[in-house]
């Protein structure tokens, strides 16, 4: 199954300056793991050294938060898109 | 790494930073890549801090749905969201550790330094691709 994620603006040149990659998957983390074997280049900055999200990194299935759902293991329907979006935050 | 923006840019976002005084405030950088690759800003889009009142000192976050609107906006007009424009109230236009860990490359990083509700410097910075620190960014001021 084949589901839509939406890259956000900064990675974008990190996904063949693509807006949206088609990645397979049936859960929100078999398409991320997809998506970072597909473009490797992301991975660093979609994922800590200890392999969890960055903390300000969010995934929304639809229009939900997936970290108020069952995170990555969430599972996705081929109706689903996903959406990368980063929380914009500073100090 | 180049930032373009115009002298009534400027001013509306140091307006905006001078506003939200004593607190953080700031928004999103709407704009294009030119044929150099430099940034160049079409709009700024002031946003509402998110972070609890008493947080608003030293932070400062966008709601996801605004990022989100912000950046079908500027899909949908063929523009890119190339940064974010924040203050540092009473504190050095220079990025923290923390702006460093929530940051992701290529987008600039606007930072207004505002003393005493005064706006002064004003610096931009990218984020390194290793994401090990951010490099200074040239702001080229256009005339309108």
């Amino acid at each position: 199954m084949s589901v839509p994620v939406t890259i956000p603006t900064p990675l974008r040149g990190y996904a063949g300056g693509q807006k949206t990659v088609s990645v397979d998957g049936t859960t929100v983390g078999e398409v991320l793991g997809a998506l970072t074997t597909q473009y490797p280049n992301l991975r660093q900055h979609l994922f800590a050294e200890d392999g969890q999200l960055r903390s300000f990194v969010n995934v929304y299935l639809n229009d939900e938060d997936v970290r108020y759902l069952k995170y990555v293991d969430t599972p996705l329907q081929d109706t689903d898109t996903l959406a990368i979006v980063p929380s914009v935050a500073g100090g | 790494m180049t930032l373009l923006l115009d002298r009534i840019q400027l001013m509306a976002l140091q307006q905006h930073v001078e506003g939200t005084y004593p607190y953080e405030g700031g928004g999103l950088l709407i704009g294009r890549a030119d044929e150099q690759g430099r940034k160049v800003v079409t709009e700024i889009k002031p946003i509402e801090n998110q972070r609890a009142i008493e947080d608003q000192h030293n932070r400062i976050l966008i709601a996801d749905q605004m990022y989100r609107e912000g950046e079908t906006y500027a899909d949908n007009k063929g523009l890119l969201l190339i940064g974010f424009f924040h203050s540092h109230p009473d504190h050095p236009a220079r990025p923290s550790e923390f702006d460093r860990e929530h940051a992701l490359p290529w987008w600039s990083y606007l930072i207004v330094s505002v003393q005493q509700g005064h706006s002064a410097d004003v610096l931009s910075w990218e984020l390194r691709e290793d994401r090990s620190a951010f490099e200074a960014e040239e702001i080229v001021l256009r005339d309108v």
